[in-house]
């Protein structure tokens, strides 16, 4: 472990130092980050966080005092391993299907007693400023490695919900014309420099997913699925969604759907 | 009586047909598309500008592309073509080929008009035609994106005649004038790029000085 922190944190030097000349030469990105992905193999910074979301996990905190280690994120209280690779589920208790986002931050109100806009208002990290919900997500994501993602949404609600991010998937609108398809629904596209992949099938969809949560090196910092998604929807200048809006509850589904079968391998590396 | 259940017959399957033509039997969403337009449309934030929510209406194109996966019939699909043809406006001057130099900055620019709260644009930031995010273009232009065909040499192939730059100028402003449901955004017609800067991306790809045909 203490070797592995090591390797991390020589991998965070390096990254750091080779996150400022990304942006100035763009269009050698792609080779040079085959390379460092190779030279980070076992040292991603994201590693770091995992670690921390890993204390996060069980100190006990908020006005109960309480841990995490009672959340059930879809397999049981405290079941940890390969639950992110079944999400999103529909729950009993709250009668909605919900990604580990909306569930940890669930449990969060429940069982540690914080308030749902005091637990959200920093979702995603700014520089200087953590998010342990980026944290919580990197460890908990980490715990379905070598786990298929498995969402056959075989649940009425699951269905319904998969077939509503289907909508969304093909749905155009913007000054652009854009929908998720336009950029992901062809084999072989790329924008710019970046490959695309086609997350309408099994394929497409199970590269893409297997790897989320994932370290972006252009941003120095790690992605849960719901920033990757809401930044998509900023891609297609279309107005910015509610953290956790089902619209994006409802696009996971679909993709996990379609990533079902695949192995997860996170957290990633990625531009 | 045979003739009259023979010509209902006939009548109710014309009318199958027509109405099966209106909504594919996979359309996105299923039995679910309302249920999922109400839930993506009540996803926003209820801070954003009005202006802004506006950017989720659909006109007739976005709506038929969408339901038919991007793959309308060719009828329907002939039927948005025309609808867009007529859309196309022209700069006052009449001249449809302007700078290259002007189009060959506006075809780099790949920002402007990024809305929401985490990393908007700012107001008034100039907007370009990202071209490379979808097609090659200058040959000195490594970073270009597969989404579109390679218009390298778009001019030197192309010709320079009335009828090339003409095309150029009406696919830059209404791509769906030509390929109904395209993945190509429709500058033009949604103000993104004003008929004079078209003029200017037109030369870059038709005006034989430019690096598009030069190199
Ligand atoms: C204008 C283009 C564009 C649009 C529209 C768009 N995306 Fe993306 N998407 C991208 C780019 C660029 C990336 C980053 C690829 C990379 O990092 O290499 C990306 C990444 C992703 C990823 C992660 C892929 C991976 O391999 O890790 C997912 C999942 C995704 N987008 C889903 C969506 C969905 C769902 C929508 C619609 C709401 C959407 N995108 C709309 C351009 C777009
Ligand atoms: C999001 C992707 C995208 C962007 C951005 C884009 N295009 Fe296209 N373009 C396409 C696709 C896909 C096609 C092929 C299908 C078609 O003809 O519509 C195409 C076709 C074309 C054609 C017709 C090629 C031929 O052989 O007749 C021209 C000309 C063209 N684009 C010019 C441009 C210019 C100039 C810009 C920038 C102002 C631009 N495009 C921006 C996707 C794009």
């Amino acid at each position: 472990m203490i070797q592995r922190l090591l390797k991390t944190l020589v991998g965070v030097a390096t990254i750091a130092a080779f996150a400022g000349s990304v942006l100035a030469q763009d269009s050698k990105v792609a080779d040079e980050l085959a390379k460092y992905r190779e030279a980070l193999a076992d040292g991603n910074p994201a590693d770091l966080l995992e670690v921390k979301g890993e204390g996060l996990w069980s100190e006990k905190r908020g006005p109960k005092q309480a841990s995490l280690e009672q959340c059930d994120l879809g397999l049981g209280p405290g079941k940890l391993e390969g639950a992110y690779a079944q999400l999103p589920k529909y729950f009993k208790d709250t009668g909605k299907v919900m990604d580990v986002e909306s569930r940890l931050v669930h449990c969060m109100v429940t069982l540690q007693g914080f308030k749902q806009e005091q637990v959200t208002r920093q979702w995603f990290s700014k520089p200087g400023q953590d998010s342990d919900i980026e944290a919580l997500v990197t460890f908990i994501g980490a715990k379905s490695n070598g786990k298929p993602i498995n969402v056959p949404a075989s649940h009425p609600e699951e269905a319904k919900m998969a077939k509503m991010g289907e909508y969304i998937f093909y749905r155009r609108s913007g000054p652009q014309d854009f929908s998720c398809a336009i950029c992901h629904g062809q084999e072989g596209k790329r924008i710019r420099l970046q490959d695309l992949g086609n997350l309408t099938t099994k394929d497409g969809a199970g590269t893409a997913m297997k790897t989320w949560p994932s370290y972006r090196v252009s941003q120095g910092a790690v992605w849960t699925m719901q920033r990757r998604l809401i930044d998509c929807m900023r891609q297609a200048r279309w107005p910015e969604p509610n953290y956790l809006a089902d619209s994006i509850i409802a696009l996971e589904t679909y993709l996990q759907k379609n990533a079902t079968g695949t192995v997860m391998e996170t957290p990633g590396i990625k531009r | 009586m045979k003739l009259k259940f023979a010509l209902f017959f006939a009548l109710s399957a014309a009318f199958g047909a027509s109405a099966q033509a209106d909504k594919p039997v996979d359309a996105p969403g299923g039995k679910f598309a309302k249920d999922a337009e109400q839930m993506f449309r009540s996803s926003f934030r209820t801070d954003n500008s009005k202006y802004w929510m506006a950017r989720l209406d659909q006109d007739e194109t976005m709506k038929t592309c969408g339901l038919y996966r991007d793959n309308p019939p060719r009828k329907l699909g002939e039927k948005l073509e025309k609808l867009n043809a007529a859309t196309i406006r022209y700069p006052v001057e009449g001249k449809l080929i302007g700078d290259w130099k002007e189009g060959e900055k506006l075809a780099a620019v790949g920002t402007g008009g990024h809305i929401g709260f985490i990393q908007p644009d700012p107001a008034g930031k100039l907007r370009g035609g990202n071209c490379y995010a979808c097609h090659q273009l200058a040959k000195q232009e490594v970073a270009y994106g597969t989404i579109g065909p390679s218009l390298q040499h778009f001019g030197k192939i192309r010709g320079n005649s009335e009828e090339i730059i003409k095309y150029a100028y009406d696919k830059i402003y209404n791509s769906n004038a030509f390929t109904a449901c395209t993945n190509m955004p429709r500058f033009g017609l949604h103000s993104w790029l004003t008929p004079e800067q078209i003029t200017h991306i037109v030369a870059f790809l038709i005006d034989p000085e430019s690096p598009v045909n030069k190199d």
